[in-house]
């Protein structure tokens, strides 16, 4: 048994230590907003939050998951109020197909808080880990600057 | 109610078409799937007033859209429901859209198949989509009038709310009942509105699957779990048509979490509790496959055979005048060769399916594009009538051709497994699996031999085309290739092209490598765009031409693409100064009824190609959703960048060498230029917006390479074929 605490609820694991967490993740403990891509850290759809930082997680046993706050796409939002990164999705209408989209909103929000106003490069450096065959990366780049404001707007209010 | 013109009893064939099969759909006992509601997956709700298979209005008020078609990343979940909901005239926001089971009710209306693809999911239904609307909301409207007891010429509606001339009004809920309990309106009394009086066709409509898309809410295929289900994976042979002689799955069974070793058709699968031991388990099988006559199939002999037969006279496809006498007496001409490698479509969501067999039934969970055909091909390969076979449809992370598949591989497997397990199994591919798995964009050789006469305009245009044939290695070749073997889907964008070409010759060699290949978003189009809109662009650099008044000269007949490409010139500001290093390259293509213009603005910079912006133009005709067909154009463009750029798939000893992304590089964000979308309604017919967008890039990018470095790039992708 492996303890992981994922979205802030301790949750136990029967697995493998060197099962990714990813598979712990979708497998066992049925999270499956985090997908599957390739395997080896080149596209970016299993992003998940490892004590705030963005990791691929098709690439990280799960026993070195232990311990560390764990957090995917659906712990994101609170409650019913959604992180601004998924506010300014929608009001962009980014995803298309919607397969990468977690992925892509983790690494998103992780830029969001080391950079509160990124420019086009700042957005292209943090999220050229997180590919998107629907091409929805345009809006990507305007749903970053625009959650940006809405996030600064947050945080003066 | 104001009516076009077109009052329903004038399309009363067309009508009774979609609502006949309905009732048969309803009958059916069409099953109650997983509901979007206001973006969020609710459990499906049954009562209410139902009168056709396309919708149902809830005495609770809510709005049921139910949608047949597959959502696969190009809005049919939105675009769908906001036609049925103009007419019956409530706010597509707040509708709920179910997804669909199989059924007649929702067979494609050119074949009798549940289907997504083509670009055709607009266009084929927009007419019954509206009908059907507005007959359910003359439904309502004549419920309302029974129960005040007036006309029902006096009442009107809005946004789900029917009010009388009193002001006395009530919501379509709270007339469901009655409605149901009425006997239909004819379908006589029904008009349609003016397109004038649209509320939401035709204005940006927000995406309804944007919430559980960014929630990780979306159940696509991968993540569907069944009590007791197994997770399996295949090692599949590591060439095309390579036969399994021996396993060894000794060491695979000890792997922990494996349940079981199954050898089918498709390979040896490794049955697991988890994915990962599945995974691990395939590791550790020993197996011994002969590659037979596939060991010497590589890409590198099929092109040296290829470029061979490309120089000797093939199937004629079209012809136009006298080519060769046009060709002899030219002063100006050129013998070019154009190359394609083959492409995986690589949806990022890796081939999947779930299934269950429980005695003569089988029930698959399936991210598909062609779910009458699954079912037909589940059902012979595990020996059942097709009528046992059920197929739910979950959102597809991506098709672009690849889950329209030729023979439903990835369900029958899933079938196979599962009815020897006698338990609900997941099938899953990994990436490598996916990549490797074939049923590409075919590998395509093109001669094409052109002159231009004294006036520097074109006096031939003679193109040989090497490729396996797309339509004719699917279901639809009976239909679609002739008697001669001439596929359509070859030539589409080529025998066709809209330039004045006063001797055309195309010419077809039908290949048969043992390599599977596929529609390929855009099927013919993303190769024929690149021969065509390359040649002319060489055409005009030899008649030393401005490549964009050339094509000006070439469209003079052509009001609707001249159009389009002036918009996409003017847009780009073609012809005005570019910050240094910087050029541009223009493109046109028709396809799927729609025609879209390109203008790519590039740079090389230490050896690296930037494509920095994008300039694009498209009519399509009506655009339901403007929004959405601007993110088809920006999604288009971005897929046909990967391809143009770095795309390849190449085969070795019988089997594809790029398996994942590391080998098998895609356009990535930083890459990803600018794109800005314009759109230009001629009035035309409505076309499609899923592929159209993709055709025009390779050439458009290549001619803007030319511009800046003089040379012209003949083969893809552009990255190995470059010289800088």
């Amino acid at each position: 048994m492996i303890s992981l605490k994922v979205n802030g609820v301790q949750r136990e694991v029967e697995a493998e230590a060197d099962m990714p967490l990813l598979w712990a993740l979708r497998d066992v403990l049925q999270l499956t907003g985090t997908k599957y891509g390739c395997g080896i850290a080149q596209c970016g759809a299993c992003t998940v939050h490892l004590n705030g930082q963005p990791v691929r997680s098709c690439s990280i046993p799960v026993a070195a998951a232990a311990g560390a706050e764990i957090t995917t796409i659906e712990g994101l939002a609170k409650g019913d109020e959604l992180h601004p990164v998924q506010k300014a999705w929608i009001e962009l209408d980014v995803v298309q197909c919607g397969y990468c989209q977690s992925g892509q909103i983790m690494s998103a929000v992780a830029l969001l808080e080391t950079n509160d106003n990124p420019t086009d490069g700042d957005i292209d450096n943090a999220m050229n880990g997180n590919i998107c065959r629907c091409g929805t990366y345009p809006r990507i780049r305007a749903a970053i600057k625009r959650a940006a404001q809405i996030k600064r707007g947050d945080a003066a209010a | 109610m104001s009516a076009d013109g077109r009052s329903v009893a004038t399309n009363r064939r067309q009508f009774l078409i979609g609502v006949g099969l309905v009732t048969g759909g309803a009958a059916a006992g069409l099953a109650l799937r997983p509901t979007l509601v206001g973006g969020q997956m609710l459990a499906g709700s049954g009562a209410g007033f139902q009168p056709h298979a396309f919708v149902r209005i809830g005495s609770d008020d809510s709005i049921t859209i139910i949608i047949g078609k597959s959502e696969m990343g190009q809005g049919v979940y939105t675009g769908l429901p906001t036609i049925l909901a103009e007419e019956l005239d409530v706010n597509p926001q707040r509708v709920r859209v179910e997804i669909a089971g199989v059924d007649p009710a929702f067979n494609h209306p050119f074949m009798p198949a549940q289907f997504t693809g083509g670009s055709m999911s607009v266009m084929t239904t927009y007419d019954a989509l509206r009908r059907v609307g507005a007959h359910a909301r003359r439904a309502l409207l004549e419920a309302a009038a029974a129960e005040w007891s007036v006309d029902v010429g006096s009442l009107s509606s809005n946004d789900g709310l029917i009010t009388d001339q009193q002001g006395r009004s009530l919501r379509y809920g709270a007339l469901a009942e009655a409605a149901a309990n009425r006997s239909l309106p004819s379908s006589d009394a029904v008009t349609l509105k003016d397109p004038r009086d649209f509320k939401y066709i035709g204005k940006p409509q927000r995406r309804l699957d944007n919430l559980v898309k960014v929630t990780g809410q979306a159940e696509f295929g991968i993540d569907v779990v069944r009590p007791g289900m197994l997770t399996a994976v295949i090692a599949r042979p590591p060439a095309f048509g390579a036969q399994l002689r021996k396993v060894d799955d000794k060491a695979a069974r000890k792997i922990k979490g494996v349940v079981d070793v199954q050898t089918i058709p498709s390979g040896v699968a490794v049955i697991a509790n988890n994915t990962w031991s599945a995974l691990r388990g395939r590791d550790a099988l020993l197996l011994d496959w002969d590659l037979g006559a596939a060991a010497d199939l590589s890409s590198d002999k099929l092109r040296e055979q290829w470029r061979a037969l490309a120089q000797r006279p093939g199937l004629v496809g079209k012809n136009v005048g006298d080519v060769a006498a046009a060709l002899n007496s030219a002063a100006r001409k050129i013998d070019v060769e154009y190359e394609l490698p083959y492409l995986a479509h690589a949806c990022m969501e890796p081939l999947n399916a779930v299934a269950e067999v429980v005695g003569d039934r089988c029930e698959l969970w399936l991210g598909t594009q062609s779910q009458s055909q699954d079912a037909r091909f589940v059902a012979a390969a595990l020996q059942i009538d097709p009528s046992k076979v059920r197929i739910n449809t979950c959102f597809l992370g991506g098709g672009f051709g690849r889950r329209a598949s030729a023979d439903s591989d990835f369900a029958i497997e899933a079938a196979l497994v599962a009815k020897r397990m006698g338990k609900p199994i997941k099938v899953v591919w990994t990436r490598e699996d996916d990549n490797r798995g074939g049923y590409y964009r075919p590998m395509s050789i093109n001669r094409i031999r052109a002159a231009i006469g004294s006036d520097g305009m074109p006096s031939a245009f003679q193109h040989v085309t090497v490729s396996k044939p797309v339509l004719a290695n699917t279901a639809m070749g009976k239909m679609a290739v002739s008697k001669e073997g001439l596929d359509p889907s070859t030539i589409e964008g080529s025998a066709d092209m809209p330039y004045a070409m006063p001797n055309l010759r195309v010419e077809v060699h039908n290949t048969t490598e043992a390599v599977p290949i596929l529609w390929w978003r855009s099927v013919g189009h993303s190769i024929t765009a690149f021969t065509t809109e390359s040649t002319i662009d060489e055409l005009a650099a030899l008649a030393g031409r401005d490549p964009y008044q050339y094509r000006r000269e070439l469209l003079k007949e052509k009001p609707q693409h001249l159009a389009v490409l002036d918009r996409a010139a003017l847009e780009a500001g073609w012809g005005k100064p570019l910050p240094a290093g910087r050029h541009r390259g223009i493109a046109l293509h028709e396809s799927f009824g729609s025609i879209v213009a390109q203008v790519a603005e590039v740079s090389i910079v230490a050896g690296e190609v930037q494509v920095h912006r994008v300039t694009c133009a498209v009519d399509c005709g009506l655009a339901i959703n403007p929004d959405q067909v601007a993110a088809q154009m920006e999604s288009g463009i971005i897929y046909g960048l990967s391809a143009a750029l770095t795309g390849e798939i190449n085969i070795e000893r019988g089997g594809a060498v790029e398996g994942n992304f590391d080998t098998y590089p895609v356009t990535r964000i930083a890459e990803s230029p600018a794109i800005d979308v314009h759109i230009v309604n001629s009035g035309g017919p409505i076309g499609g917006i899923g592929e159209p967008g993709t055709p025009p890039i390779a050439p458009a990018i290549c001619n803007a390479l030319y511009a800046a470095t003089g040379q012209r790039i003949r083969r893809l992708p552009i990255v190995k074929y470059l010289k800088t």
